[in-house]
């Protein structure tokens, strides 16, 4: 790894002034992606800003039909927050299938969605929930926030601060985990939204996560597993790996689809 | 050079360290203890388990700075003199471990899940050790190890 100048601020404002006077930084949440990079030495910041020492970044609250959960508020912590439990189910249960629990005692939902690893599981809730990304500068939908692999709507310096989620009538996330590494060779949410159904993909989106506007619709009208039964996304638009060709990743779309709404009720 | 300082064990530790220090080598280079191993070094294998402020964590994918202030556990700090830990017993009643190079992760790991989820059911115990790689045992016995310590913790 090479060394950097690190920093801990206790505030947002502090975080940002810390990062906006580095030549080359970045923001450390967990550190459970960053981490791993900077010891292969695939990146090289001359300083890390670690907002660890935030603590009005940590923290869920429920109120009316929204979940806000802040954005250093650990997997674990969402994974058994009673409140999320009983407001999107779905969330808890997709926060505790995330890595293994040492990764869920330290990864962060704003590190993951920052990241936008295309195989990360959050950024399919955030998708299909109709997230609202709140930064230190604006809010964002969750369908202007992610742009592509590894690319967000952020712009250098800006943090999320927490994401907001409606509560949907119903929703499940289904993923179909690469059995080493356990990242999602395919992960699909659907939700069923008082405006209609949402259905995000990821694992398997050669510009990461994705939206299948042909499930929403046919699950707008009939919302059961048998509306998603024969509808394929295009393989010529998905990633080909060592673990699964994109022909695979198309028939688990439809699979774990299917499953997801089923689970869903 | 940062200065860090933690609990470790019970005992006020500190010590200076690059900001690229991990806090496994603080642990083990700086203060010594070598109970915690590096195994894979790329948070897969779980050799390196520790508990910071009660939450089990990869101390290979931690920088000692993140460490800070915090309270830390390891493997040296379970056993009371020489009564050892009732996970410890367990694996060693059991045969929990063969070459024992993951053993530190496995009981650290294990004792973080007993504590949190005292009932844990074998395939929830399964699914918990998720994170830990053994290559000798096929993980029955140390199975059987947690299953004796729900009972002895």
């Amino acid at each position: 790894m090479y060394d950097f100048a690190y920093h801990k601020p206790s505030s947002v404002a502090d975080a940002v002034a810390a990062r906006s006077g580095a030549e080359d930084g970045t923001y450390v949440a967990g550190g459970m992606t960053l981490v791993p990079t900077l010891k292969q030495r695939l990146a090289q910041p001359s300083d890390l800003v670690d907002l660890g020492g935030v603590g009005e970044l940590k923290g869920i609250s429920v109120s009316g039909n929204t979940v806000t959960i802040k954005a250093m508020t650990t997997h674990a912590a969402v994974a058994n927050s009673s409140e999320v439990q009983a407001a999107i189910p779905a969330l808890a249960a997709l926060a505790g299938g995330i890595g293994d629990p040492q990764v869920r005692n330290r990864g962060t939902i704003g590190g993951s969605i920052a990241n936008n690893d295309p195989a990360a599981d959050y950024p399919a809730a955030c998708l299909a929930l109709g997230a609202t990304i709140k930064t230190d500068k604006r809010e964002l939908s969750a369908d202007d926030f992610f742009t592509g692999l590894f690319e967000t709507a952020l712009e250098d310096g800006e943090m999320v601060v927490s994401i907001s989620f409606p509560k949907p009538e119903k929703a499940a996330y289904q993923k179909f985990d690469n059995p080493a590494s356990r990242y999602a060779l395919v992960g699909v949410f659907a939700a069923k939204t008082g405006s209609g159904a949402r259905v995000a993909v990821t694992g398997a989106g050669q510009d990461g996560v994705f939206r299948v506007p042909a499930m929403e619709s046919a699950l707008s009208t009939n919302w059961s597993a048998g509306a998603v039964d024969g509808i394929a996304v295009d393989a010529g638009t998905l990633n080909a790996d060592i673990h699964a060709s994109a022909e695979y990743r198309a028939h688990l779309i439809t699979v774990m689809a299917k499953r997801a709404v089923s689970a869903a009720g | 050079m940062p200065t860090v300082s933690m609990t470790v064990n019970g005992k006020q530790v500190s010590g200076e360290v690059e900001g690229r220090t991990l806090l496994v080598q603080f642990l083990r280079e700086n203060l010594h203890m070598t109970g915690t191993h590096v195994g894979c070094d790329t948070s897969q294998c779980g050799a390196c388990v520790v508990h910071v402020n009660g939450d089990s964590m990869k101390s290979c994918t931690l920088l000692a700075v993140q460490a800070d202030g915090t309270d830390v556990t390891t493997i040296e700090g379970l056993a009371d003199g020489d009564t050892l830990h009732p996970m410890q017993e367990a694996f060693r009643d059991n045969h929990g471990l063969q070459c024992g190079f993951c053993t530190p992760g496995m009981v650290m790991s294990a004792v973080d899940l007993v504590k949190k989820n005292p009932k844990a059911s074998e395939h929830e115990i399964r699914e918990w050790l998720e994170g830990n790689i053994c290559r000798c045992t096929g993980y029955h016995n140390i199975v059987k190890s947690i299953q004796q310590a729900q009972q002895t913790m």
